[in-house]
C-alpha cells in the first residue's frame, strides 16, 4: 500500500450559530486554514472528498453541488460521504484512500454542519411511510444500551458526570471548543434536567456550528512537512437490525478496532497508543468504548474512567480537545477527532497536547451506534 | 495500478411507481441476482459501498435501511455516498487498488415517485440566491437546450431522432419503462414543460435499484467469465454558479475526454446518462462520437432510476460487451443541473 499522512488539518471556530458565515463561508474557513497548515496551494490538489451528516439537516440537497466553488473542487473530480454520524471519519478514510490507491498525489477534505439551519432531533427522527414513527432523537436511541451497560457491569451514576466534567474542562484548554463552562464540575452535571434515562442535559453533546478540513498526501509531499502517518484506517458497519447483535459491544467496532491495530502493529492498545480522540456525544460511551476497542476488558471501562486513567495526564488520555460532548457540528464531529490525533502527534494540539504523544487513535461511529470509522496515527513513517 | 473487471450486473425492472416497496425490497433482489451470477456470498466481498439520496425518500438516512438488505454478520466493510451509485463504484475501485479488498459489490437504489422530483432537486442548487427562486430541474436543462438550439448544436428534429432511436432500442431491453415513443406530429405539438422541452424530452420518473460486483484480475481468472475491464474511470466536476458556465460546452468532458485519451480508442457504443433529449446530440457533438451506436440499451430517457441511472449506463454496457460482438464500450454518468458533473467510463473486452 502506499503510504499518506496528513499535512495540514484546519477547524473553525466550533459555536451555536454560525451567523456570521454562509455554508460556503464556513468550509472555506477550515480548508483555508488546512492549506496554510500544508503550505500548499490550489494547483497541488488532485481532489477533494466532502463529507456530512444528512442534508436535511441544513435542507440543501446534495451540498457539494452548489459548494463546488467554495471547495475549490471546480475542474477537479469530487466524491460526497455520507455514512451517519460516522462520516467525519468514513471520509477521512475515503480521502486517504484516494492518496492510497496511487491515484492521486495530495487530496483535500472536508465536513461540516450548520445545526443552526435546521433541528437535528427533528431530521434524526424520520417518520418512514409505513413504519411507526420513533421519535427518539439520538439521545433517546442510545440510552437504552446505556442502561443495559450500567446493569451488565454495575456501574455508579457518576461516571457519567465525571465524564462529561474532564470532557468540558479539557474543552476549557482548547479555543476552538463550542462549550467553555468555567467552574463546572459533577455536583452542576448532576443538577441538571434529566433527558433520557440516564443521560442529563450536560451529559449530552451540544449542537454546533462548524467545519474540519485536512490535506492529506504521499510521501514526495509529505516528507517535507510536519506529517501524521496514517499506520492503519479502517470501516465497519453491522445492520441496526442484525439478529443477536450486541449493540452495548457492537461486533463492528471491535473488528475496526482489531483491523487498524493490526494494520499499525499494535498489540497492546493500552500501553502503545499515547492519546485516542474517540466519538463520544453521551457520556457513557466513554466507558463503552474504552471496552469496545480493546483498551480494557469487559466491565473494566468505567472503573478507568473513575481512576482518572482518561485525563490527560492518565494513562490513555481521552478526548483531550473537549470531545463531541464540547463540539458537535455532526458531519464534521468524526474528522474533528482524525484530525486532532493528527494534531497530537505532530505536536501541535496547544495547551490540550499530550506530551510526548507519539501514536494517537481516531474513532468515529454513526446510525444505531452500527457504523466505525477509526484510524491510527504517528510521527514516524 | 491493479487491473479490474465487473463480474456482474443486475437490475431491477424499471416502474413508475413501486408504490409500498421499501429500500430492503428494491435492494434484496438485484443483490441477490449479482451473488448468483457470480456463485459469491457477502463472505466473499471485500468492500460494500452504495450510492443513494435521502431527498428522493423524503426521510434521512435512507441507506441506513437499505443495509438491511445485505448480511452484515460479521461485520462488513462499507460506504456510502449520498450520489449516484457509479461514484460508489468508483469509491470501490480506490479501496481495490489500494489492496484493501479483492472484490467489490456496489449497489445504487431511487424511488422519485414519493415526490415531485424536478422540484425536489431545485434543492441542488445555491440555497441563498437560487434556490428561493425555485427554479425547477426541467426548466435549468431548458435553459441549455434553448441555447445548444440557438447555436445549431441540436434543433427539435435532432431531439426527435434521439428519442425515436433510444425507445426503439428500449423495445429490446426487458428491464425498460418506456417502450412507445410518439410520431413526429405528436412530438412537435406536445406542450412544454419548460420551453424549448415537454415531457417527451424528459426521462421518466423511475423507481429501481442495481447492483454490480467488481473483482481483481485473479478473481476473474478464477471464475471463468468474460473479461470485462474497466480500462479507464475518471470524473469531474464544474462550478454550481450555472452563469460561470459555459452551457453551450462541457469544460468537464472536454477535460475527462483528454484526460482519457479517448480520440485514440474506436469504441463501438456509448452508454450515456442522457435525462434529457437534447442531451444525445450534444455530449456526441463535445465527446466527437461520429455515428457509433448510442443507448442501446434505452438509456434514460427510457428509464431513469435517480442514483442508480449512472451506475446502469457502466452495467448496460458491461451486458452489451459480454453479449455482443464489441470491443469498446464508452458509459456516462452525470449528477447536477445541466450536466454539472460527469465520469466517463472506458470498457474494453479482452482476449484470453
Amino acid at each position: 500500500m502506499i503510504e499518506a499522512a496528513v499535512i495540514g488539518v484546519g477547524q473553525t471556530k466550533y459555536e451555536a450559530k454560525r451567523r456570521d458565515v454562509s455554508l460556503g463561508g464556513l468550509v472555506r474557513k477550515a480548508i483555508d486554514k488546512a492549506m496554510l497548515a500544508a503550505d500548499v496551494d490550489w494547483d497541488a490538489i488532485d481532489a477533494v472528498i466532502l463529507g456530512k451528516a444528512p442534508d436535511m439537516f441544513e435542507g440543501v440537497m446534495m451540498p457539494e453541488l452548489s459548494l463546488v466553488d467554495a471547495i475549490g473542487a471546480n475542474g477537479k473530480p469530487l466524491l460526497r460521504v455520507h455514512t451517519a454520524g460516522s462520516v467525519g471519519g468514513s471520509t477521512a478514510v475515503v480521502a486517504a484512500s484516494h492518496v492510497c490507491s496511487g491515484n492521486f498525489d495530495t487530496v483535500l477534505t472536508v465536513t461540516y454542519e450548520k445545526q443552526s439551519e435546521s433541528n437535528a432531533t427533528w431530521a434524526l427522527s424520520p417518520k418512514y411511510p409505513y413504519t411507526p414513527h420513533i421519535n427518539a432523537g439520538a439521545g433517546g436511541y442510545f440510552a437504552p444500551f446505556i442502561r443495559e451497560y450500567i446493569r451488565r457491569y454495575d456501574a455508579p451514576e457518576s461516571i457519567g458526570w465525571k465524564v462529561a466534567v474532564k470532557d468540558r474542562l479539557n474543552a476549557l484548554k482548547n479555543p476552538l471548543a463550542h462549550l467553555q463552562i468555567p467552574g463546572i464540575n459533577e455536583n452542576m452535571v448532576a443538577e441538571t434536567p434529566m433527558l433520557w434515562e440516564p443521560l442529563r442535559y450536560l451529559e449530552s453533546c451540544p449542537s454546533s456550528d462548524g467545519a474540519c478540513a485536512m490535506v492529506i498526501s504521499n510521501k514526495t509531499l509529505a516528507e517535507s512537512r510536519n506529517p501524521a502517518w496514517i499506520k492503519g484506517m479502517s470501516l465497519r458497519s453491522e445492520g441496526s437490525l442484525t439478529a443477536g447483535r450486541d449493540q452495548v459491544n457492537p461486533p463492528a467496532g471491535q473488528n475496526c478496532a482489531k483491523d487498524i491495530y493490526d494494520q499499525a502493529r499494535i498489540t497492546n492498545p493500552f500501553k502503545e497508543i499515547d492519546c485516542a480522540e474517540i466519538y463520544v456525544p453521551f457520556s457513557w460511551y466513554e466507558p463503552m468504548w474504552l471496552e469496545n476497542l480493546h483498551f480494557c476488558d469487559l466491565g473494566e471501562g468505567w472503573k478507568l474512567t473513575e481512576r482518572g486513567a482518561t485525563e490527560i495526564e492518565g494513562d490513555i488520555p481521552f478526548n483531550m480537545s473537549g470531545g463531541v460532548l464540547s463540539s458537535n457540528p455532526i458531519g464534521a464531529s468524526g474528522m474533528i477527532r482524525f484530525g486532532e490525533a493528527c494534531l497530537q502527534v505532530t505536536n501541535q494540539a496547544g495547551d490540550h497536547q499530550v506530551d510526548g504523544a507519539n501514536v494517537a487513535m481516531g474513532h468515529a461511529y454513526g446510525g444505531a451506534a452500527q457504523f466505525f470509522a477509526m484510524w491510527i496515527v504517528s510521527n514516524k513513517r | 495500478m491493479k487491473d479490474l473487471y465487473i463480474l456482474a450486473y443486475a437490475q431491477n425492472p424499471i416502474v413508475a411507481d413501486a408504490k409500498a416497496a421499501n429500500e430492503v425490497e428494491l435492494i434484496m433482489p438485484v443483490v441477490h441476482e449479482v451473488f448468483k451470477q457470480t456463485g459469491f456470498t457477502q463472505n466473499d466481498i471485500g468492500f460494500t459501498c452504495s450510492g443513494s439520496c435521502d431527498y428522493l425518500q423524503g426521510a434521512a438516512f435512507a441507506f441506513v435501511e437499505g443495509l438491511s438488505a445485505i448480511q452484515t454478520n460479521p461485520p462488513i466493510k462499507e460506504s456510502h455516498v449520498e450520489m449516484d451509485a457509479a461514484w460508489a463504484l468508483y469509491e470501490s475501485i480506490l479501496k481495490i487498488q489500494m489492496g484493501d479488498a479483492e472484490t467489490a459489490l456496489v449497489y445504487g437504489f431511487g424511488k422519485s415517485s414519493p415526490g415531485d422530483l424536478s422540484f425536489v432537486t431545485t434543492l441542488q442548487t445555491d440555497p441563498y440566491y437560487l434556490s428561493p427562486l425555485w427554479p425547477d430541474k426541467t426548466s435549468l436543462a431548458a435553459l441549455q437546450a434553448q441555447l445548444l438550439i440557438n447555436q445549431k448544436v441540436t434543433s427539435k428534429q435532432d431531439m426527435y431522432i434521439a428519442l425515436l432511436e433510444c425507445i426503439t432500442n428500449a423495445k429490446n431491453n426487458p428491464n425498460a419503462l418506456v417502450t412507445n415513443a410518439p410520431n413526429e406530429d405528436e412530438y412537435l405539438a406536445a406542450k412544454n414543460l419548460s420551453s424549448p422541452l415537454s415531457t417527451f424530452d424528459c426521462a421518466p420518473i423511475s423507481d429501481g435499484a442495481s447492483a454490480m460486483i467488481i473483482g481483481t484480475e485473479e478473481v476473474v481468472k478464477k471464475l471463468g467469465v468474460p473479461k470485462i475491464k474497466i480500462s479507464s474511470i475518471h470524473h469531474q466536476i464544474e462550478s454550481s454558479n450555472l452563469g460561470a458556465r459555459d452551457l453551450s460546452t462541457s469544460e468537464s468532458l472536454l477535460g475527462l475526454s483528454e484526460k482519457m485519451n479517448l480520440g485514440n480508442v474506436s469504441f463501438d457504443f456509448a452508454e450515456l446518462h442522457t435525462q434529457f433529449t437534447y442531451e444525445l446530440p450534444f455530449i456526441k457533438k463535445i465527446l466527437n462520437l461520429g455515428d457509433i451506436k448510442i443507448n442501446l440499451s434505452g438509456g434514460p430517457l427510457a428509464g431513469n432510476v435517480m442514483m442508480a441511472a449512472g451506475l446502469d449506463s457502466i452495467g448496460k454496457s458491461f451486458e452489451l460487451l459480454k453479449n455482443h460482438d464489441f470491443r469498446n464500450g464508452l458509459a456516462h454518468a452525470s449528477s447536477g443541473p445541466c450536466l454539472q458533473q460527469n465520469m466517463l467510463v472506458h470498457l474494453e473486452k479482452i482476449d484470453d
